[in-house]
């Protein structure tokens, strides 16, 4: 499987690449440029894009420094302040929330929890959540796609049923009577720890036969194109036509796929939380700050405004760098 | 050309506010400007045990009640709801009913269809009622002594009649012999023992054992008269045959019900019921905060449910109409219980280092703080309730020194029990209501600080039956804190504690006495108060009783609960009662314009 087959590698994976990069390189830059070089600079000159991408890396950065902020600031997301909270009406005291110095977004009411650090730690559900449930997707999605792409015949037909029936599923409705059964450890995890693996499984479950069906189509069209036909005829196996060939080629489409996919995962999560079915308290997360800010929509709206507004910027800014990656990505995408 | 159209409609957008403004504006005024006398409104807690504007009642006009839920059944036989039995009593009477008076006295009891207090033999086994002159069913023909015992009857039919409450046949038939009246082979139905009618104006009971609670039993809704050919078993609910002042007119079951006069009720058979208005409507309204905005702009004068206003209405309320609002303590405790049956607690010092730890001021103001929550609760007997003292004992010192936990005190407890570093444990608590998992939460912050992780188990409150309610269930998933919350049946011990104190109510499934206590003194103080007919002697056990739960540290106590209800300006002759655990009573209340 090693030295005969090198040649092929050499010739046929970057062909597309290249076909790419003619179709879009004006004629005096004749010096090959890869494809994710050509994206790159094309993503550069999105503007849009970029403050995206540049958002999502804020946003990384605050959930996995969640802790360490907190501390600067030095509030802990779950010491209660009831002195900042009127009795009568268990709102906060101060104007707008109790926004203040010490309290940047002001506290909950009731409690009188910080409202900044409680969505600084909301941020690492949100994201841990919207990542690996798209990991699980996109992987689930890609193996499976590919496959019944690639073999067609009752492989096709079992995985495309599957993901039929799974489109038509009512995930949400799924997953809220799915945590209820959820003992309360398994696998080690306790609590909060349990309910995010549940999510994480449940929502990139639902979510593959997404990238699975875009998958399967371009699968369809690749496998019969004269780089994979030279493949075959030069004695390739399957294996090596499917993740030589055929992989690299998906790669632009599944990470596309991926970036769009977060954010709807990111609302999933909220809503799930939204519902109670989400985290355990005390941990914070956003949803279920919307949740308990309702009773409050009137007397201190910006316990509802605040997760309102991160959940916002936070899909906003991946779709828009979505939006980005998959325009510099498309080989006939006009910009 | 878009910037134009934009501001061109901001701008008409701002006239239309500006109108809403002025229109407000002026609203405001026509109720600012009098103070509480213009506007009507009595004043904050005005009929909160005492009576407001009993002067200015009229007779006559439509009093519009409204509430969230419809009464579990108006079949007497069959509601359980406290507003159903408060509700109830506009069209059926019974041998006894409560006094139409403010507070505690409206707790007492006092003759309806009964001449006087009954005639009690044989050590409390035998009691001798006659009946008034000139009492009748909504078509004139008079109410007998065979009437009220069918009515009673029908609590053995449970296999039809479900719902409503039993203690009329666990005090005249405790061990449940008789079949009910729908299996019952007698040519008249009436083969009950325990009740004798040996003519149409007198009615005796047998009781097997005294029990000295029997006169609030029978002040019960389930003691009302039926009358066997209007019985129409399970769907006597829709239209309940009036013996009151007010029939059923029209039930839509879920959206409204109308009373209207019963013009064959003789005013001067009945010492209780005034019958003010001409019309008594009850609409019902699923969304919360629609009713609550209608109350307070008075297109109703009361929620039947009394369930108090939401949140955003409750600030709406005690901002601009406070003088519209009675906060009334009503007979609920608010509460965490300790199953035995989960370790540890077991053992009594692990229970006590909770009850410490705890935070109580946090714990009432996740409640809702000291107007909508209530105040700190100290022990276990409601104040409504006869022998209760209120926040004057205090034995944990919960509203006292140790208001905002005592993390020294608690974790000397901890070691007392043997886990200097505390353990972990699952707080149980139903999810149906934003405050419960508010005060879960206070727990476990405050159990946080001295050591004790608690994890927080959130179930449907419709499925307490079966999850809190098993002990089986409740070892199994080592909840060793549920929280709960209780009000009496009828205001005394009996009609509080036993269900959650005596050994001999705990149950395989719809369990009540979560904390498993099995304590032969408290089950002998219980048999002792059951068999004392001396009111004051009475009292004194209670008292007795609650201090053994409290010594036993069974429970942690956050609020004796307040209400916070809006009555309407146009309502007349309002008050609260503890018969009702501190509900208006809607009896007598009357409106002072008939328009």
């Amino acid at each position: 499987m090693t030295a005969p087959l090198h040649e092929p590698t050499a010739e046929a994976a970057p062909s597309a690449a290249e076909e790419a990069a003619v179709a879009s390189a004006d004629a005096k830059a004749v010096q090959g440029r890869s494809l994710g070089r050509i994206a790159w600079e094309r993503l550069k000159r999105d503007k849009l894009a970029l403050a995206g991408g540049v958002v999502v890396i804020i946003l990384i950065v605050i959930a996995v420094l969640a802790p360490v902020i907190a501390n600067l600031v030095g509030q802990d997301p779950d010491a209660y302040h009831e002195n900042l909270v009127d009795p009568l009406f268990s709102t906060p005291t101060g104007s707008l929330g109790g926004i203040s110095g010490d309290h940047l977004l002001g506290v909950e009411p009731v409690n009188g929890r910080d409202i900044f650090a409680r969505i600084l730690y909301g941020a690492q559900i949100s994201l841990l959540v919207g990542f690996l449930s798209a990991v699980v997707a996109v992987v689930l999605g890609t193996v499976l796609g590919i496959l019944a792409g690639f073999f067609g015949g009752w492989v096709d037909s079992v995985v495309s049923r599957v993901m039929d029936g799974l489109l038509a599923f009512p995930q949400l409705l799924f997953i809220i009577a799915l945590v209820s059964v959820m003992p309360n450890e398994m696998l080690g995890l306790s609590g909060t720890g349990v309910r995010v693996f549940v999510m994480i499984l449940v929502i990139g479950f639902f979510g593959w036969p997404y990238v699975g069906r875009v998958v399967r189509g371009q699968t369809l069209s690749m496998r019969e194109r004269e780089y994979v036909e030279a493949a075959r005829s030069l004695g390739a196996g399957r294996l090596y036509i499917l993740f030589k060939e055929l992989l690299p080629n998906l790669v632009a489409p599944i990470i596309v796929y991926t970036t769009m996919m977060i954010p709807t995962n990111i609302l999933t999560e909220a809503a799930l939380s939204f519902l109670g079915v989400g985290v355990k308290p005390p941990t914070a997360s956003w949803g279920q700050m919307l949740s308990s800010a309702i009773d409050y929509y009137d007397s201190d709206p910006m316990y509802m405004v605040i997760p309102g507004v991160a959940i916002f910027i936070t899909v906003l800014a991946f779709n828009l760098f979505g939006d980005g990656v998959r325009d510099a990505l498309d080989p006939k995408g006009s910009r | 050309m878009t910037t134009q159209r934009t501001s061109g409609r901001r701008k008409r957008a701002l006239a239309a506010a500006a109108v809403v403004a002025g229109l407000l504006t002026t609203a405001a005024c026509g109720g600012g400007n009098g103070g509480g006398s213009k506007d009507g409104a009595a004043g904050f807690d005005a009929a909160n045990n005492k009576v407001a504007q009993a002067d200015q009642v009229k007779k006559g006009g439509t009093l519009k009640f409204v509430s969230a839920q419809d009464a579990d059944s108006w079949d007497t036989t069959r509601g359980y709801y406290g507003f159903m039995w408060d509700f109830s009593r506009y069209y059926s009477r019974q041998l006894l009913t409560y006094k139409t008076a403010p507070g505690a006295e409206g707790a007492q009891l006092q003759p309806d269809l009964a001449t006087d207090m009954g005639q009690v033999a044989d050590g409390g086994k035998t009691y001798t009622f006659k009946l008034r002159d000139g009492v009748t069913w909504e078509d004139g023909k008079p109410i007998t002594s065979q009437d009220i015992k069918y009515g009673i009857e029908r609590v053995w039919a449970q296999d039809v009649l479900s719902g409503g409450p039993i203690y009329l046949q666990q005090m005249l038939d405790p061990k449940n012999t008789y079949k009910g009246p729908y299996k019952d082979t007698s040519k008249d139905h009436l083969g009950l023992k325990a009740i004798d009618t040996p003519d149409a104006k007198t009615i005796v009971f047998h009781l097997p054992q005294a029990n000295s609670d029997f006169l609030q039993v029978l002040a019960m809704v389930t003691a009302s008269p039926v009358r066997q050919d209007q019985d129409t078993k399970s769907k006597y609910g829709l239209h309940p045959f009036s013996s009151g002042p007010y029939k059923f007119q029209s039930y839509s079951p879920g959206k409204n019900l109308v009373l209207v006069r019963n013009d064959k009720w003789n005013a001067s058979s009945d010492p209780v019921r005034k019958a003010y208005p001409d019309k008594i409507t009850l609409d019902i309204s699923t969304n919360q905060a629609d009713m609550d905005q209608r109350l307070i702009k008075g297109d109703y004068d009361l929620d039947a449910g009394q369930t108090g206003l939401g949140p955003q209405g409750r600030q709406i309320a005690l901002k601009q109409h406070k003088g519209n609002l009675d906060n009334p303590v009503s007979g609920f405790i608010r509460y965490a219980v300790f199953p035995q049956s989960v370790k540890p607690f077991d053992n009594l010092h692990c229970r006590k280092a909770v009850i410490y730890a705890a935070d109580h001021v946090s714990l009432q103001t996740a409640r809702g703080g000291p107007i909508a929550g209530g105040d700190i609760g100290t022990n276990m007997l409601p104040p409504s309730v006869a022998g209760g003292e209120g926040q004057k004992y205090d034995p944990y010192q919960i509203a006292g020194a140790n208001k905002n936990g005592n993390v020294d005190l608690a974790k000397q407890e901890l070691k007392a029990c043997g886990q200097p570093n505390g353990f972990s444990t699952t707080i149980a608590v139903r999810n149906n209501k934003q405050q419960e998992v508010a005060t879960a939460e206070s727990l476990q912050a405050a159990l946080k600080k001295v050591g004790i992780t608690a994890d927080i188990y959130q179930y449907d409150g419709s499925q307490s039956p079966g999850i809190i309610g098993a002990p089986g269930n409740v070892a199994k998933k080592k909840l060793g804190i549920i929280i709960m919350g209780w009000g009496p049946d009828f205001p005394t011990v009996q009609g509080y504690g036993i269900p959650l104190w005596d050994s001999s109510y705990i149950l395989q499934s719809g369990n009540n006495n979560y904390a498993l206590i099995k304590d032969k003194t408290i089950d002998g103080l219980f048999n002792q108060y059951t068999s004392t007919l001396d009111e004051s002697k009475k009292t004194q056990i209670a008292t007795e009783i609650d201090h053994k739960v409290m010594e036993g540290a069974y429970y942690l106590p956050f609020t004796f609960e307040r209400l916070l209800n809006i009555r309407s300006s146009r309502l007349a002759n309002v008050y609260t009662t503890n018969a009702y655990s501190g509900y208006y009573d809607f009896v007598n209340l009357g409106l002072k314009s008939t328009k």
